[in-house]
């Protein structure tokens, strides 16, 4: 193997999972090290600069970090369970205990810079947007239907997942940089918008239609069927306040448990979820079902609906077919009926959240922006243009149902290609992130860091008596960990942006790196190829999605080569190392954004 | 110095032995050495060798005496016997030790201090009893503990870190180990555990006194230009005269090798050394021909390595002193105190 170029911003980047596996690459040990450390504003900071919405997000965000995260992998074998830490829990940590950051917030800007951009829909991919771009002199414009700011966050979640004011703080931050905010105003029309005297637009309108259901009785029994995303929005608007006593979910995503666990707090007594798939393929995450049946939701697997029942137009109940899973040669699911005589369900009414589809009724199909068959915009992977050059998009409007984080994502690539856009630069040339690499060496044994590997097992987030819970839609359920937990849970995190950055100049092939390492993480041996030296190793690297760090020949004509896979960043090697060819040193990455100019943390207070 | 505890977790795929032990089982408590002293490796290496004979650790018993070297018996197998002597007096306790219980695997550890200096007649009339042991040599040339004098076992004309050149003649454990009737005599680098594993591993098995002379670099105070017991010196100097595979009686052969690479020795416990000859003719069952050899090469500047003398057929301190078969802490009242009758019978035997 080539000797690995660490000087590449993106090797140190994938050893850090978590980070890595963040749409919007939060830098997530640093902030988790500054809460450890009771510094909340400093770890707002640093999440509010790289997604925008750390309260929101530290109660919703569907949390891609968390499967990554190193601990799973290295508790593997060594306890009953292996999990992730807390990530998501620890950043609303930050958001709960910060002080007041109004004054670290950007200023708006003081001298416009003459463009005008219009984004349509109030939602996170717009509004992170307008953050990146209002503090350069951009005269920011959002549309909404709604009166409020939010889109989704503020229309589906629950209340009791995530309180008002937490919406209104977060969101208010980014309005307060001198955005326009037009609410109750829904753009009809995509050609009556290009008529304006933007010089770009971008589209963040969400997948705003959800998915029915044409099974026989659909029509008949309407009264009390809902399509779940706007039954949601009605209750969340105070609309709806009451449901029948019996209720059935239809669907298995997060949509679905939200709406469970609504009925539940709307008058539902009986509600159940029944879902087409298995337990294990449903598309909630695995929290959002916990959380379903915590509050005594059953959710009944393998039932693909056939009918609503009704008598004389008022729904009666629902049957379903009983199926089970088969498999072909490809692993390809398919639902067979297992023969069994249908299943009937008696309920008042039935929530219908089986998916959302993306709708644009407002954009001309002659407006020049093109669509797949798919009805999605064709768009340009990085820059999220599309075929009419000014018009932009992202959300879920841009490739279909995704998440918070996603949207904030696409919001920062957005802006960066905005900005080219209007300031006439290539908007393939992305801007190159800012990486530090800086020793963390403070004596002989002892670096700036925690490197003492707890062995604890995941905390969990206090919830609040489900009794009480469950009378009152707007009261949280989670209470969020307090300054104790969250502290005992930071110190789970393996600081995996501590690299281990190795010298093979200073190295005297002592062993003693490979002797200590308690993963077995280090091997002396001859060179080869990968799939070679992956098998030579002191514990074969098997899992192929973790590098390999291969040094420089060696003095004796051997490498260093270490399967990050498993690695837990103790510095243990550095500690062993005579001539300190290993060291211990935090990798920092910040995706660069449209504003990074002016969103500026200080290093010197970076932990 | 005080490092971190090595944390308890260990790579998911770390494998059991039959014993239901992993590797990480036969550790100890956390090294207190400088970081990167040779002493570390070879601790490591016998955790290595004791993981894949798949021994209790209860039946091991670990003595040494004092210095860099005497410390490491805290650093590897945490669960076995362990005694730390008085300087330079391991191998009598040892000895004590194994005459009162013969069943247990006696691991003597020691340093050029230990052995080559205060202890030398100590450990001349270890071997020359024949005593069932392995006694590791962790040898560095170099008083370590206080600040670098030479020790010795220094090379003559090998320079100290202050650049003092050392004139005297150095100790030759392996030449004394071998005159004195060490039945397995090998010698190893801390820096090379391909080498010094299976050689750990076929000196436990052997039925007889088995010396390993390790030389371990001192990485504080003897790792400079000028040393002899540098990891450069001894890497450009080291003439391994075979490669040895260990096989133990109970393992089944599956290694095949093309005739005439290999000399198989096989001992009297159904024990089996593979050689893998790197030196030519070298046979180490013949004492002249590997004194001689030793000598010469020795003379010719090089550091040999590898098994270099081995007795198949080893006899020890129990066989010659006729002593009974079991461990004397299970010996119950009717062998300790055989009777009137018996005391009779002895003693008109003495008349």
């Amino acid at each position: 193997m080539k000797p690995t170029d660490i000087r590449h911003p993106e090797y140190f980047h994938k050893v850090v999972d978590c980070q890595w596996a963040c749409p919007a690459h939060t830098p997530v040990p640093e902030y988790i090290r500054l809460i450890a450390a009771g510094r909340y504003s400093d770890a707002y900071m640093i999440n509010w600069v790289s997604n925008v919405f750390p309260g929101v997000l530290g109660r919703t965000c569907d949390r891609p970090c968390e499967p990554a995260c190193r601990r799973t992998r290295v508790e593997e074998n060594n306890g009953e369970q292996p999990e992730p830490v807390a990530i998501c829990r620890l950043k609303r940590v930050a958001a709960d205990f910060k002080d007041d950051v109004k004054d670290r917030m950007p200023l708006p800007a003081t001298q416009k810079n003459g463009k005008r951009v219009a984004l349509v829909g109030a939602g996170p991919a717009s509004l992170t947007v307008a953050r990146d771009l209002a503090p350069l002199g951009y005269d920011v414009t959002i549309f909404d239907g709604d009166k409020l700011a939010g889109g989704m966050i503020r229309t589906q979640i629950p209340k009791f997942r995530l309180p008002e004011s937490v919406i209104d703080e977060e969101v208010g931050y980014v309005l307060d940089l001198g955005v326009n905010f037009r609410s109750g105003t829904r753009i009809d029309s995509l050609n009556a918008l290009l008529a304006e005297p933007y010089d770009a637009i971008f589209v963040g309108t969400g997948a705003p239609r959800g998915r029915d259901l044409e099974i026989p009785g659909r029509r008949e029994a309407a009264a009390n069927i809902h399509i779940g995303i706007d039954w949601l929005s009605s209750v969340s608007f105070g609309h709806i306040d009451r449901i029948g006593k019996r209720v059935i979910v239809l669907g298995g995503g997060n949509t679905a448990m939200d709406c469970c666990r609504s009925s539940k707090r709307l008058g539902g007594e009986d509600v159940k979820v029944i879902v087409r798939s298995g337990y294990e393929e449903m598309k909630a995450s695995p929290w959002e079902k916990e959380d379903a049946i915590h509050e005594g939701i059953p959710i009944i697997n393998y039932r693909v609906p056939k009918e609503f029942v009704h008598e004389n137009g008022k729904l009666t109940g629902m049957t379903f077919e009983v199926v089970r899973a088969v498999y072909d040669a490809k692993g390809r699911r398919d639902l067979v009926a297992t023969g069994e005589p249908d299943e009937f369900y008696p309920c008042d009414d039935v929530l219908v959240a089986v998916g959302q589809e993306n709708a644009f009724p407002w954009i001309e199909r002659d407006a020049g922006v093109q669509f797949d068959k798919w009805g999605l915009p064709l768009l340009d992977k990085v820059t999220l243009q599309s075929t009419l050059p000014r018009v932009f998009f992202g959300g879920d409007a841009a490739f279909g149902p995704k998440n918070i984080i996603w949207a904030v994502a696409h919001g920062h690539a957005a802006a960066v290609s905005i900005d080219a856009f209007c300031q006439g630069r290539d908007l393939q040339e992305r801007p190159a992130p800012h990486v530090t690499l800086v020793s963390q060496k403070m004596g002989i044994h002892e670096w700036s860091f925690d490197n003492e590997i707890s062995i604890e097992n995941r905390h969990r987030v206090p919830l609040k008596e489900a009794s009480l819970a469950l009378k009152n839609i707007k009261v949280e359920v989670e209470l969020g960990f307090d300054a104790k937990l969250a502290i005992a849970e930071a110190k789970r995190c393996l600081n995996c942006d501590a690299q281990t950055v190795f010298a093979p100049k200073l190295c005297i092939e002592c062993d003693a790196c490979a002797d200590i390492c308690p993963m077995d993480c280090i091997t002396f041996t001859d060179n080869g190829e990968e799939p070679d030296l992956r098998q030579r190793l002191k514990a074969p690297a098997e899992n192929l999605g973790q590098d390999l760090y291969v040094s420089d020949l060696l003095k004796t004509g051997r490498i260093m080569a270490k399967d990050e896979n498993v690695c837990l960043h103790c510095g243990l090697c550095a500690e062993r190392c005579p001539t300190g060819a290993w060291d211990m040193q935090k990798f920092f990455y910040r995706e660069a954004h449209a504003n990074s100019g002016c969103v500026e943390v200080p290093s010197r207070k970076i932990a | 110095m005080t490092y971190l505890a090595k944390p308890k977790l260990h790579h998911p795929d770390l494998q059991a032995n039959s014993r239901g032990y992993t590797r990480r089982d036969y550790e100890g408590k956390i090294s207190t050495l400088c970081a990167g002293c040779g002493h570390d490796s070879i601790s490591a290496a016998v955790v290595q060798a004791c993981f894949e004979l798949e021994i209790e650790p209860a039946r091991v018993a670990k003595l040494s005496g004092i210095g860099c070297s005497s410390k490491t018996t805290d650093y590897f197998l945490g669960n076995s016997h362990g005694f730390n002597s008085v300087h330079g007096r391991m191998p009598s306790v040892l000895t004590g030790a194994n005459l009162a219980n013969r069943e247990l695997i006696y691991l003597g550890v020691s340093g050029d201090g230990d052995s080559a200096s205060i202890g030398l007649g100590q450990f001349a009339h270890c071997m020359r009893r024949g005593v069932n042991m392995v006694y590791l040599v962790e040898n560095n040339g170099v008083y370590g503990l206080t600040k670098g004098q030479f020790s010795a076992t220094a090379d003559k004309g090998s320079k100290s870190k202050r650049g003092v050149v050392n004139n005297d003649e150095p100790v030759d454990m392996i030449g004394l180990a071998l005159m004195l009737g060490a039945s397995f005599v090998g010698r190893s680098f801390s820096g090379d555990k391909q080498q010094l594993v299976p050689l750990i591993k076929a000196a436990i098995e052997h039925p007889g006194p088995a010396f390993i002379d390790v030389i371990s670099p001192c990485v504080a105070f003897n790792n400079h230009a000028g040393s002899t017991r540098s990891y450069d010196y001894v890497r450009e100097h080291n003439e391994a005269v075979n490669r040895l595979d260990f096989i133990s009686a109970r393992s089944e052969i599956t290694v095949g090798y093309a005739p005439g690479e290999v000399a198989e020795i096989v001992q009297h416990d159904g024990s089996r050394l593979r050689l893998r000859k790197i030196a030519a003719d070298y046979d180490p069952t013949n004492h002249s021909a590997v004194m001689n050899h030793l000598q010469e090469r020795t003379e010719a500047g090089e550091i040999v390595t590898g098994l270099l003398y081995v007795n198949p057929n080893p006899s020890d301190l129990h066989q010659y002193l006729n002593t009974t078969d079991r461990p004397l802490n299970t010996l119950g009242e009717a062998e300790l105190c055989p009777g009137s009758a018996a005391l009779e019978k002895f003693n008109a035997g003495l008349r």
